[in-house]
């Protein structure tokens, strides 16, 4: 019987399998940052243990710095602390750090791609949940713990039971106006934060292959989000593209040798899924949450679903996250004024997802009362954007690009959503104090998030397609 | 983490049900940053008054019953998931519970502990309630190799189940990390194996 592609990787990286015992299953690259690594370091310290594979580890500062003046010593002690301890135990245990002013620093699922360390056919970890972003490549990707971090560490592997598969398809083609982003918050809304759990999921079908990289990293990046272990799709041609002549992607007999190995990965035909769901790209609307998980999504002309509507046992937990929120039943999203726009995050901070906004911003004026933020995911997405001019466009529409780090995502730096206000968010979680104590979060595309920057409000932005300057972008 | 070994005591025999780990360890001790000293802590408000006094009738206090094995009644560890509770009865020097039956994270959290919980029927933990009642040095044995607990006293045997890779890690004395690294020559031959390299 054929096998699925997550059973094809994870059986090649089996070191150990035998009855009753959870596998040794190897792992290929381990990416590691500053709040989640300093207990590992210290568990090695006390066994007296080296990084079993240094060369395969990677380290880069992203949850705490800030994003702007990235040149000074951090303010914050807690976060320069968090910082300074990355690099002291990075070089003591000799692992590459990419850390603040060095030019491939960035978040950490942001930097994976762009430098060609995410490949194919690998087992990766890092001790974050959005890991699963780096399975866009084909590649067995999950988030781990901190204790897991220090198993890695030691063994280069990890315990682990086989998990379970899924298969989302989407076919058809999208709506203009409709991206990555509003495919998976839709799918996320249609079987709840909860759908996925425990397994790890492809995604297929036709309007997933005609995704660019960055957009399937978009897709990927929120597996978690629906309690899955893991989301990946298999490799073809755009993956190999992408690669191709990064950093640190193989190159000239390896590429052909690796290229060759690439192309065996995909399910089989005959492949058995332990589940399988199907959506229709056109049903797909530009996409918005309301509530405090990212499940509580609807499409943006929608209006909120009534508490009536849910399950009896989920109503009371259903009206404290709209009153945490400020909304009430039935009510639409569409014209209500907003306070903050967050462009950012490992879900979307590319350099697809600038060159969008610019586009969308260009000769067009930011609304005066609304505070935007646009944070790039990387150094490299920075230099980039400047290269490119996005820089100046996004001046003239009156904002700024900031430095690159995870910022309003989480708010573990200064860039915190003040109590009660409402901010557009193109992140991946919009859980209560998530960007700030009592913050109120909206999960949306970038592109919904430049609309409401102009207008000020919650906007379907298919309203501005008919204008000129942007209907050459928006495919 | 150490060895387990047969191992051959006397219990200590605590007849309640619905054990949960607010009474094994109470919030209030869960600030420390280690995971040491918190055996002075195990059943902390059965064991001491408010003038932190021992209650002489809380058999911890009972110099009559002593030993590395906790007996005690249904569902044991249940409630909060604090890993505390394996600790602080590891800590205090238990180094296996009996009773007929588990909250199961409390018995993961024993098993990644070096504690063994084992779970008996109703019948023979009635058993051994009533041999360390009649003679409180009676002894229990148990051996892990072979699954089984018997009461020396009366040579009653009762075979309990274990997960195998539990079961090895205890007899060999591993954590995650160390049984792992006990496979150190099959990781480095898997490399060897990969079909290109990654690095
Ligand atoms: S951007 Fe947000 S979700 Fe992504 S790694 Fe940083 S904190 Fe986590």
């Amino acid at each position: 019987m054929g096998k699925t592609l997550v059973e094809k990787i994870w059986d090649a990286h089996v070191v150990k399998r035998q009855e009753g015992f959870p596998d040794i299953l190897y792992i290929d690259t381990h990416l590691i940052h500053e709040v989640t690594s300093p207990q590992a370091f210290d568990g090695l310290r006390k066994r007296n243990l080296p990084v079993f594979r240094p060369n395969q580890t990677v380290a880069t500062a992203d949850h705490n710095v800030p994003t702007i003046d990235q040149h000074l010593p951090i303010k914050e002690e807690l976060s320069r602390y968090q910082v300074d301890m990355l690099s002291k135990n990075t070089s003591e245990f000799g692992v590459e750090l990419y850390g603040l002013g060095h030019p491939f620093q960035g978040i950490v699922h942001v930097i994976g791609p762009e430098l060609g360390i995410t490949l194919p056919g690998k087992t990766m970890v890092c001790g974050d949940s959005h890991t699963s972003t780096h399975g866009a490549f084909g590649a067995i990707a999950f988030g781990i713990g901190t204790s897991q971090v220090e198993q890695v560490f030691a063994t280069q592997c990890l315990l682990q039971q086989a998990p379970k598969t899924m298969k989302i398809e989407v076919n058809g083609t999208l709506q203009p106006g409709v991206g990555a982003k509003d495919i998976i918050l839709y799918i996320i809304a249609k079987i709840s934060a909860a759908g996925g759990t425990g397994y790890f999921i492809e995604y297929a079908g036709s309007a997933i292959r005609a995704l660019s990289m960055e957009a399937r990293m978009t897709i990927c990046n929120m597996s978690i989000e629906m309690g899955a272990r893991g989301g990946l799709i298999a490799p073809d041609d755009i993956t190999f593209d992408y690669i191709k002549g990064r950093e640190f992607a193989p190159k000239d007999q390896k590429w052909d040798e690796s290229l060759a190995y690439w192309k065996t990965l995909y399910s089989d035909e005959d492949a058995t899924f332990d589940s399988v769901l199907e959506f229709a790209a056109e049903d797909i609307e530009p996409m918005v949450t309301y509530g405090t998980n990212p499940g509580m999504g609807m499409g943006v002309t929608e209006h909120i679903p009534a508490t009536e509507a849910q399950p009896e046992s989920e109503r009371p937990s259903y009206k404290k996250a709209l009153n945490y929120m400020g909304f009430e039943d039935d009510q639409p999203l569409l014209g209500r004024p907003i306070d903050y726009v967050f462009i950012g995050s490992c879900t979307n901070s590319r350099i697809e997802d600038l060159r969008e906004v610019a586009n969308f911003v260009r000769g067009k004026q930011k609304a005066e009362q609304v505070e935007v933020w646009i944070v790039p995911g990387s150094k490299q997405v920075e230099a980039q954007a400047k290269a490119e001019g996005i820089d100046k466009v996004l001046e003239a529409a009156g904002f700024i690009l900031r430095e690159p780090g995870c910022s309003a995502c989480l708010g573990m730096n200064e860039d915190k959503i003040p109590a009660g206000k409402y901010c557009i968010s193109t992140s991946n979680r919009n859980f209560e104090g998530r960007q700030g104590p009592n913050a109120r979060t909206l999960l949306a595309s970038p592109l919904t998030a430049a609309a409401a920057a102009i207008t000020g409000k919650i906007t379907d932005v298919r309203e501005f397609l008919g204008s000129e300057e942007s209907i050459e972008f928006i495919q | 983490m150490k060895k387990f070994e047969t191992l051959n005591s006397s219990v200590v025999p605590l007849p309640i049900e619905n054990i949960d780990t607010d009474q094994i360890i109470p919030a209030r001790f869960l600030k420390a940053t280690t995971r040491e000293g918190f055996g002075d802590n195990l059943f902390r408000d059965w064991r001491f008054d408010g003038d932190n006094q021992p209650k002489a009738d809380f058999v911890m206090n009972d110099a009559t019953y002593a030993g590395k094995i906790l007996v005690a009644g249904k569902n044991f560890g249940c409630g909060s998931s604090r890993e505390h509770a394996a600790w602080a009865i590891q800590d205090y020097g238990f180094d296996v519970v009996i009773s007929s039956f588990f909250a199961d994270i409390f018995k993961g959290n024993a098993l990644n502990n070096g504690v063994l919980p084992i779970q008996v029927t109703e019948e023979f933990l009635e058993k051994i309630f009533a041999s360390t009642f009649k003679n409180p040095e009676s002894k229990l044995v148990v051996d892990l190799e072979a699954q089984t607990v018997t009461i020396q006293d009366t040579n009653e045997s009762f075979t309990f189940e274990i997960n195998p890779y539990k079961k090895s890690c205890l007899i060999n004395g591993y954590d995650d990390i160390d049984y792992i690294l006990s496979h150190r020559s099959e990781i480095e031959e898997f490399e060897k194996t990969r079909p290109y390299s990654y690095v």
